[in-house]
This record gives structure tokens, sequence and C-alpha cells, in this order.
């Protein structure tokens, strides 16, 4: 099973060698018999990376730690979901999962693309193809994931302890379908690029797999995010790490790509511009991949260091990014620039935030990369990280938000500010009320705080106005209201739910930075600590044995206003012997949507033991913001206008929103 | 306006905000980014009390003291130097005497680093980046030392 693996991921390299030359020359001869070609061997590469990565997840099921990587990541005592998770939880096997992902795009676009322009998809296949073979080369050549030991070791050095996790089951392959996914849009731009015209149906192919995209990116952040939080035991939820900028990079500008690509699909407008952005949006999520996996960071992603990987990569690197990027010099003046607008339009609110993204997007990518970059012009090693971000990144976004309702009101090419304003003005009476009440009525407000309370009301109720004026609010009848409500395109409710979705994360982040309290003291068992309003007894120390660890659970009594206990949170140190690590797991109780967090450190030698306890008011709101933002594209995506692959018979009416089937 | 005028006008606003942008990102890297220093480099290097920085080395042996509630107290050491650090709150897993920390705060007045931030990496094999860097250029480091 292992050798058929590796003998399938050797073919599927030398099939992607034959995606990337032979569609290529059939669209310069317009030989349609070679450009044919592309999309079985599309098919069958994917199958073949499919039936390679089953073979390794199925080794680390059944724990060959004859396998190199297997005797590295795995144990035989691991429950068996951690053995197969374990199997993209280091650095070969989760390479393997970003072709899988690469492959099976490539295999999509061979299977719905039947009515593309044939040059067109045949160049697109070529190029995603270039792409898949340089990342087998780099797979084959520096992490072979089926390299055997021998003779095999009768046991394992088991996964990374904190990697032994149901977030991390879900985080990398949905992050990797985000990242991977805008390899798609690269892979339009390129092909664009080199037949030198953009035409209606690539315009019509890159918002749809933009949005799915992002739909899974924004979903893979908000799960490592949540990872983070409970996994790490320090209760928060974005550190400004290198790894998490190294995400959501693409994700700004994703968003941005999802935002000009609008513009470009109604008004054949920005079409360069877009076709700019879908070859950076990609490049990030490829300079992604090199900074996580080519250890010139040190994080908890970082598996191994090998410097030939990290070389390796910054060469596919150099390849694609400078490749797609000189293409577009050469070939940019080429295409036909779209139309000019007036700038109060929904098409000027797009390119303002378009405007603000991509310089949020570049101050985060010069934060991220400056300490690498004094790094190897000195010998200084500096470290940037949310002090600076705070005071970058912020400014930037808050006046971003503040525009985000005024956008979908607008109307294409001549909008009227003033009467948006006015439908926008309950919106605005309620924000306002949010801060005066949030000022004036809870203790230990700041006034900070009670402007971000206000921007998240604000953001809210706009996205619920969007929907409300589109339905007829005010001058129809509400049985009428609701039909046309019904009746509404879903790209309009996928535009008010990410909206919403980012109104509530807002919310939850305010609530969490500007209300939480935190509390660090020593307890002995039967100890009561105050947190908030809430009573919390700790109830003591109990050893337990898991499967491949033992722990000392901390348990601790919520204690309700009558004095009877009436909920239950603990926390634990586990040992993990066989890496000789300990973790911290730490103890969370929802309550609404804010939780209470705690923590366990160190015993001390009376029998007290350290807690640290956090009250993290509307925190769930957070994640809960980027699932309302999934669910947001998705519904963009069932748009019937975006259905992939159908045909385009009513574009020309889809200019008013309302005048939509 | 005319077309051209519009044209220009978007240009211009486009590039101040940049410029704007641009400017306040290196005012916030030359105010916010941290240094980082082992023990010895603070005899050559001139760092202000209150000033962030980050302080990495190996935790010396014998001078962990837990004092009262959540305190922690120890030395972190390139084995040419030490310097007293303090900490209150949750230590990381992995911190332990002869491990590479890497700790993040500012220097009192009494000259005693008091730290918000103590970084372990949840890895056996691990040492901080920074901490193996130093030590090797120190000549305390040896490769063998890692596995």
């Amino acid at each position: 099973m292992v050798e058929t693996g590796h003998f399938a991921l050797v073919l599927a390299f030398a099939l992607s060698l034959v995606q990337t030359v032979v569609p290529l020359f059939g669209a310069r001869l317009n030989n349609q018999r070679l450009m044919a070609v592309g999309g079985p061997v599309a098919v069958t590469g994917f199958a073949l990376t499919a039936l390679s990565f089953a073979a390794l997840a199925s080794a680390y099921a059944s724990s060959d730690f004859s396998l190199a990587t297997v005797w590295e990541n795995s144990h035989s005592l691991q429950p068996l979901i951690y053995k197969i998770t374990g199997t993209w939880g280091n650095h070969e096997g989760s390479m393997l999962l970003w072709v899988l992902i690469l492959t099976f795009f490539g295999a999509l676009v061979a299977a719905f693309g039947s009515n593309l322009p044939a040059t067109l998809r045949a160049n697109v296949l070529a190029v995603q193809g270039a792409i898949g073979a340089t990342f087998f080369l780099f797979i084959l050549a520096t992490s072979n994931p089926f390299i055997r030991l021998n003779p095999p070791p009768i046991e394992g050095r088991d996964l990374n302890p904190i990697l032994q996790d149901l977030g991390l089951a879900i985080h990398p392959p949905l992050l990797y379908l985000g990242y991977v996914g805008f390899s798609i849009c690269f892979s339009f731009s390129v092909a664009a690029l080199i037949e030198g015209r953009i035409d209606a149906s690539w315009a019509r192919w890159v918002r749809p797999w933009t949005l799915v995209a992002w739909m899974f990116l924004t979903g893979g952040i908000a799960m490592g995010s949540y990872w983070a939080y409970y996994e790490l035991g320090w209760g928060g939820f974005w550190f400004w790490d290198p790894v998490e900028n190294a995400s959501f990079m693409p994700w700004l500008a994703g968003t941005a790509l999802l935002h000009s690509a609008i513009v470009m699909e109604k008004r054949s407008a920005l079409k360069i511009w877009t076709l700019l952005l879908a070859i950076l949006t990609f490049s990030l999520s490829l300079l992604g991949t090199f900074l996580v996996r080519s250890g010139v960071l040190t994080s908890v992603h970082a598996f191994a260091t090998d410097p030939t990987r990290g070389v390796f990569i910054l060469c596919i690197l150099t390849l694609f990014i400078g490749g797609s990027l000189a293409l577009f010099a050469l070939r940019a003046s080429k295409l036909t620039a779209g139309g000019l607008f007036h700038p109060i339009s929904r098409e000027g609110a797009l390119v303002l935030n378009n405007l603000f993204l991509t310089t949020a997007t570049a101050t985060v990518l010069v934060g991220t990369l400056y300490p690498l970059a004094v790094e190897a012009f000195s010998a200084d090693k500096i470290s940037v990280g949310a002090p600076f971000f705070n005071l970058t990144f912020a400014p930037l976004m808050v006046p971003l938000l503040v525009m985000v309702p005024f956008g979908p009101l607008l109307a294409w090419k001549r909008g009227d500010v003033f009467g948006v304003a006015q439908r926008l003005m309950v919106a605005f009476a309620a924000a306002l009320l949010a801060t005066l009440v949030t000022a004036l009525f809870i203790d230990g407000a700041s006034v900070l705080a009670a402007l971000g309370v206000g921007l998240a009301v604000w953001l809210i109720l706009g996205a619920l106005t969007d929907l409300a004026v589109k339905a007829g609010l005010g001058n129809a009848a509400a049985p009428i209201m609701v039909r046309r409500l019904v009746g509404l395109p879903r790209s309009v409710f996928g535009t008010a739910f990410a909206h919403l979705g980012l109104g509530l994360t807002v919310l939850g982040i305010v609530g969490t930075l500007c209300f939480g309290t935190e509390k660090i003291l020593s307890m002995h068992a039967g100890e009561i600590v105050e947190i908030s309003g809430r009573t919390v007894r700790f109830v003591g120390l109990y050893p337990a044995q898991g499967p491949n660890y033992s722990e000392d659970r901390g348990r601790f009594e919520l204690i309700g206003v009558s004095g009877s206990p009436i909920g239950e949170i603990s926390s634990a140190k586990r040992f993990y012997p066989v890496r000789q690590m300990t973790t911290t797991e730490s103890g969370i109780k929802t309550i609404g949507l804010s939780q209470l967090y705690l923590s366990l450190g160190d015993e001390g030698k009376d029998g007290s033991v350290v807690v640290r306890l956090w009250w993290k008011p509307l925190v769930t709101l957070i994640w809960g913001g980027g699932l309302v933002m999934m669910a947001g594209a998705a519904m963009s995506l069932m748009d019937r206008r975006l259905r992939v692959g159908a045909p385009s018979r009513r574009r020309k009416q889809a200019v008013a929103p309302a005048g939509l089937p | 306006m005319t077309r051209k005028q519009k044209r220009l006008s978007v240009i211009v606003g486009g590039l101040a905000f940049l410029a704007a942008a641009t400017s306040l990102t290196f005012y916030a890297l030359g105010q916010k980014a941290s240094y980082f220093y082992m023990p010895a480099d603070l005899t050559t290097a001139s760092v202000q009390p209150g000033q962030r920085i980050r302080l990495g080395g190996l935790v010396e042996k014998g001078t962990i003291q837990r004092g009262q509630g959540a305190t922690v107290a120890f030395s972190v050491t390139d084995t040419h130097k030490s310097v007293k650090v303090t900490y209150t709150g949750i230590l990381p897993d992995l911190f332990r005497e002869e491990q590479g920390v890497i700790t993040e705060g500012t220097f009192g007045t009494d000259g005693v680093f008091v730290a918000d931030s103590v970084l372990a990496k949840h890895d056996e094999r691990y040492m901080p980046k920074e901490v193996a860097d130093g030590l090797k250029a120190k000549g305390v480091w040896q490769e063998s030392k890692s596995e």
C-alpha cells in the first residue's frame, strides 16, 4: 500500500508535467486534440494524488512505523482519530494535503469548465499543472512522506501533544482549501495574460472561485484562532504571530479581490486591477506557505527546520510571483481597460474598500517581513508584535468599517450619499444610543470601548438596513415586502450576512478586549474566587489517566446566587510521557455568548495551585461572526447568476439588483 | 471637472493616502518593534528603564523562586552574564531550569527585568531560534544539544 502511494505520487508528478506542457502548446498551436489532453490528465492526477494521500493516511491509521514520518509523529496508543489527523500534523503530510487540494481544484476546472473557451481552459489547466509540478517535485525531493526506515522501530515518537486536538483535524484542511483555492484565480489570471485578453467568461469564473476560497480561508482562520484560544491556555484569540499573519494576508487581499471582482463582473471595469489582485492574493498564499514551511519562523507550525526546504520553496515563490508579475508587466498594456466611473457610486465605494484593504495587507506584510529583513542585513534581532499592528492596522480598519454600511446601499454608476445616509439614520441612531448607554451605564467603559460597541452596532444594523431597504421597507405593505425579501438575489443576502458577520466579530473583539477581566492567584482546594460577579470554587486536583498521557485535573464549580453549584469547569495539566511534554488543557464554560476561561498553573509546595481566570464577555461572537461570514459567502455562491457553468442568458439584466429573477 | 482632472484628483488622493499609511507604518516600526538581547549584550547596548525589549537565554539552575501568589523570580543567563527576571502569571508548560526562554518586558530602575510574557516552546527539541543563534555566537551552544 505504501509503495503504491509512493508510486502514485511519482506518477502524479509526471502527469502534472504533461498537464503543463501539452495544453499550453495546444493553445499556442490552436490544436483541439492537444488542448483536450488537459482535462483527463488533471482528473487522473487528482485521483493519483488522492490514492497517495490515502496510502499515507492508512499507514498512519495502522501505525506503520517503518515510515519515517509515521515514526516521528505517531504512537500506537494514540486515539485513532489523532492517528488519522496526524497525517497532516507534520511537514511531509501537510505538503501532500496541499497538493491534494491543488489537484482537486484543477480537477474541478476540468470537470466544470466545459463551457469555457477551449484555449482559456487549456491555459488555466497548464498553469495549474505547473504549480502542481513544482510542489510535487518539492515533496519528492525534500519532503518525501514515503521514506522507509530499516529496521522499522517498534514504537513511534508520538504526535506533538498540542496538535492532538479536534481543532487541528479541521484547521489545516480548511486553511489549505482557502490558500490553494486562490490558485484557480491565479491560474485564470495568468491564462488571461498568456492569451493577452480578458473575456467575459474569465470575469464570470473568477468571482465564484474567489468566493469558495475566501469562504474556506475565513473558516480556517477562525478555526485556527479558536484552537489557539483554548489549546494554548493563554486565553488570547489573536497574537499577530507571523504564522497567523501568513494566513491573514491572503485573507485581506482575497477580501479585496472579492469586492473588485464584483465591479468587474457588473460593470466590466477594474479588469486589470482585479487580475493583478488575483495574482497578488495567491502570491501571498505562496508566501504564507514559505513562511510557515521553510522554518524561517519558529512557531508551532515550523515542524522541522531543514534549510534545503526553505531554499526550494523560495525558488518556487520567486518563479511564480516573479514570473506572473513579469508577465503582467509585459502584457497588461495589451489588455483593454474598463470604463471610468463616478467616484460616488457603488463602484467608487468598492474601489475605496480595495484601497484600504490592500494598504492594510501591505502594513501586515511589512510588519511580518521587517524582522526577517533586519536580521538578514544586520546583527540585530527584533520582533514586531501586537503594539505595531494595533498602531497601524487599526487606524486603517476603523474608517473602512465605518464606511461598510454605505457601500451596498449606493447605486451603481452614480450614487446619492445623502439619500443613503437618510436610509441609515435608524442604524446610526441605534449605534449612537449603544455608544452612550455603554459609556454611561457600564462600569469601567472607556471612550474607545463605547465607540467600539457603537461601531459594531452600526455594522450589524447597517447590514440589516441593506436588506430592509431592498425589500422596500416603508413604502410597501408587509406581505409584498416579505415576497420581495424572499425574491432578492442570493448575493444580496450574501453581502448582508458577510457584513453582519463582520459586525458580530467586531462586537466580540470589543467585548473581550475592553470588558474582559483577568485574575491570577494561587488557590487551595475549597477556596472561592469571584470574577466579574461570578463565583468559582476550586474543588481540588484529581489525577487521571488518558490513553497516552496522565493528567492532574483541577475541578472547579460555578456557584449560583443561592450558593449551590450550578456548573462544573475543569482544567488539566497533562503529561505525555513519550515526548516528556506537559500541556495545559484550559477549562471553558460558555455562559450565553460569553465565556469563563480557566487555566491551571504550577503547583506550589504547600499544595496550592496557581490559577488564571478570565471573564471573556461576548467572546464567542468573534468566531460566530466568522461562521456568519462563511454563510454569507455560501449564499452568494448559490446565486443563480454565479452558478458555475450555468449559461449566462440574463447577464444584461443583472445591473439592477432588484430586477433579477 | 474634466475627465483628466478627475483622474488626477483620484491619483493624488490615492497617493496621499498611501503616503500617510507608509509614514504611519515606519513610525510604528521605529516605536513599537522590540529588540532582542542576551544578558551579555546588555553591557554594551544601552537599554533604558521602561524601554520594551525581549531578553532571551537559559533559565539559570537553582534560581527559580516562587514568591507570593503567582509571582515567580528567576535568572536568565547566557553563561557569561545573568539577569534577574520577575514575572507574574502562569509560566509556559515547558518552563524549567536550563531551558531556553524568551521573556518580553522592561527593566525597572532597580535593574530587575519585569517580564509580561515568557515564551518557551511546546517542543522538547526546541530552543527559541534567537536564543540558539545567540548561544552559538557566544560559543556555548553545541549542535548535539538539540537532539
